[in-house]
């Protein structure tokens, strides 16, 4: 028997039984499209999150101050609190460091702010004027901080986009005056709207001289140092000088933590892969669980052409002709739901981005072809038995069957 | 050489602890050409015997001559060679298959042989016109009325241009005139000489045959 003939009389079968060639589809192309949309959420969160990560800067080295417990980046210890005082001093000392280009100081707490009668809750950042290239921040007007004396800022506020617009509306901005707690500061640019950043959302936060800021918060401790390394090659130096640095600053005592946010990006990166492995390993399950209804539909397909395939031996097909025409059409009907499924799945993956624009979810190439192999494979796999038993078949017997 | 030759041919059918005696030392010539009836009470062995011709069963023990080349010792891969080559079935109820048309049943046995498709649809074409069944090609078996589907069937089996035709109760399905016209397409192929067997219970139709073979329990009781 011809390859071409396998094929096509495997056709002829399965376009002659529709609606269980339409079933054993559906549950295979359920499996692949699982395999391909659950992926594509995976590996969506974990570009969005690193995507998150990347826009907060580039060549971050971020100071925390305490000392974390293990040596690597510890997720938690990006929100626990402050143990020991990381000063404005010590941020400045971390500038004359050659491996360093920039740095800025940060504290964080909320205020009140107010403005023409209009009053609400902000996000303060205390900060200094090398913030906005550190964090990659764009003016939509004005300017940011000015440069000058980092213990002694002037009065000054930068304001995220929607702050702006709650305080002023339609009115110009720049060059008013907005109160913020007991004190009075003079509005000097606004920030271009960015949308949530990674538990930070720049478009709600008021930024003010980092020694202002420590003043109304009453603290004298930074809730972080953000260090732009030279470049790439200098993260891992400049890791070391500052932590060196701050060190010897503490009397010896190496009380701060030192990441980069390469390494924060490695662990999401591992973490998150995991979970996309995982999601994947879950929604092969349902392709293990189709491979087996290949199974079954193929074994009850035998023992409904039990007779055919006596007529077949009679007239002179080899045991060999039979288990291929069964198999081809196992292969055939996998092959069928796996494309099938891999479109629902590209169907699925883009609904998603449809509905949640900012969200990649793309599927990794590597599930998308997991997914199509393991449906061919546990088809063809599952289709061996029932295409062995057909073959072995008597003849005499398989005739007698109506 | 006779075209057939079964020496001592014994088939025991094994039921839990109790045996069957489907065939009890039968010997058995059969010379190219010949048109023969198989005749006898149910459970006699016939259709047994006719599946141990056509290479579908294999006896018990004794030896099968076909062409002077012993044929029980084949691989089943030679076997189904020797079926596709050299044996056209004919079965009571027809057997085709039911998702392909009249042409695809007829083409099957060439498919399996891989044949090349010009030669498979030129055969076809010339079959349908012999069987008179040249409106039929495209339709299904359940679309077609019985004799033209035992038509189809015969068709289906000399197709290879078999040298034996074995038809087990050809007519059963069929009434009277329609087995009647079937029979006399079986005893044209023979006319033409190809070796025709067939077991039927209808005495007309047996004496209609050159040589009448009886047999009762397994055993061949007469032979004329
Ligand atoms: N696969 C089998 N297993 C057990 N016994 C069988 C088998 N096939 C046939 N037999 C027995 O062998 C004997 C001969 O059967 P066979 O089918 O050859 O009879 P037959 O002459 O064709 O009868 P009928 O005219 O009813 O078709 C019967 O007793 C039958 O029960
Ligand atoms: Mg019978």
């Amino acid at each position: 028997m011809k390859a071409a003939d396998v094929v096509r009389f495997a056709t002829r079968s399965a376009t002659g039984y529709p609606l269980r060639t339409a079933l054993l589809i559906l549950a295979m192309a359920i499996g692949v499209a699982a395999v391909v949309t659950l992926t594509a959420l995976g590996d969506g969160a974990r570009r969005y999150v690193i995507n998150e990560f990347s826009a907060l800067g580039s060549n971050l080295v971020i100071v925390l101050p305490g000392r974390s417990e293990t040596r690597g980046f510890n997720p938690a210890n990006a929100i626990t609190g402050t143990p020991r005082d990381l000063t404005i001093d010590d941020a400045q000392s971390l500038a004359r460091l050659p491996t360093v280009r920039r740095v800025a100081p940060l504290i964080i707490g909320t205020s009140e702010i107010s403005a023409g009668g209009k009053l609400r809750e902000v996000m303060i950042a205390g900060t200094t004027s090398q913030y906005a290239e550190v964090r990659h921040l764009a003016m939509a007007q004005g300017r940011f901080l000015p440069e000058e004396d980092w213990s002694r800022g002037s009065p000054y506020v930068v304001l995220g986009a929607t702050v702006r617009n709650d305080l002023f509306g339609s009115e110009p901005a720049i060059g008013r005056l907005v109160r913020l707690g007991d004190r009075r500061f003079r509005v000097v640019g606004v920030l271009n709207p960015i949308g949530t950043g990674l538990g930070m959302n720049s478009d709600e936060i008021a930024i003010v001289p980092v020694s202002l800021a420590q003043a109304m918060f009453n603290s004298n401790t930074l809730f972080r140092v953000l260090i732009e390394a030279r470049h790439r090659e200098a993260i891992e130096p400049a890791k070391a000088q500052v932590l060196k640095q701050l060190t010897e600053r503490h009397e010896g005592e190496e009380d701060v933590t030192v990441i980069t946010q390469d390494a924060v990006l490695a662990t999401f990166d591992r973490l998150l892969g995991a979970l996309t492995f995982g999601v994947a390993g879950i929604a092969a399950i349902s392709l293990a669980v189709a491979g087996i209804l290949v199974m079954n539909v193929m074994l009850v397909a035998v023992t409904q052409r039990t007779s055919e395939i006596g007529l077949l031996k009679a007239l002179g097909a080899t045991g060999g002709a039979i288990r291929n025409a069964f198999l081809a059409e196992a292969a055939m009907l996998s092959l069928a739901g796996a494309i099938v499924g891999y479109g629902l799945g590209q169907l699925g993956s883009a609904l998603i981005r449809h509905l949640y624009p900012t969200f990649p979810a793309y599927p990794p190439a590597w599930a998308v072809m997991a997914g199509l192999g393991t449906a061919l494979v546990t088809g063809v796999l599952f289709g061996v038995m029932p295409a062995r038993h057909a073959a072995r078949m008597d003849p005499v017997q398989a005739l007698a069957k109506r | 050489m006779p075209q057939i030759e079964l020496r001592s041919i014994e088939r025991v059918f094994t039921l839990g602890d109790s045996e069957v005696h489907a065939l009890r030392t039968l010997d058995l010539a059969v010379e190219a050409g010949e048109y023969i009836a198989i005749m006898g009470p149910s459970g006699s062995g016939k259709s047994t015997l006719l599946n141990l011709l056509g290479l579908l069963d294999r006896p018990n023990s004794g030896t099968y001559l076909l062409e002077g080349r012993d044929v029980t010792t084949l691989t089943a891969e030679e076997q189904a060679r020797v079926r596709r080559e050299r044996i056209g079935f004919v079965f009571q109820s027809f057997h085709l298959v039911p998702r392909l048309t009249a042409a695809e049943n007829i083409a099957l046995p060439m498919m399996l042989a891989g044949i090349p498709h010009g030669e498979r649809s030129r055969r076809v074409a010339q079959a349908l016109k012999d069987y008179g069944l040249a409106s039929r090609a495209d339709h299904r078996p359940d679309q077609l009325s019985g004799g033209q589907r035992q038509r189809v069937a015969i068709a289906r089996a000399t197709i290879m241009h078999p040298a034996m035709i074995l038809a087990d109760e050809p007519t059963g399905n069929l009434d009277r005139a329609t087995g009647e016209d079937v029979m006399g397409l079986l005893e044209g192929l023979n006319a033409s000489g190809v070796t025709l067997i067939v077991v039927t219970h209808d005495a007309v139709l047996g004496n209609r045959a050159r040589r009448r073979v009886a047999m009762e329990d397994g055993r061949k009781v007469e032979d004329r």
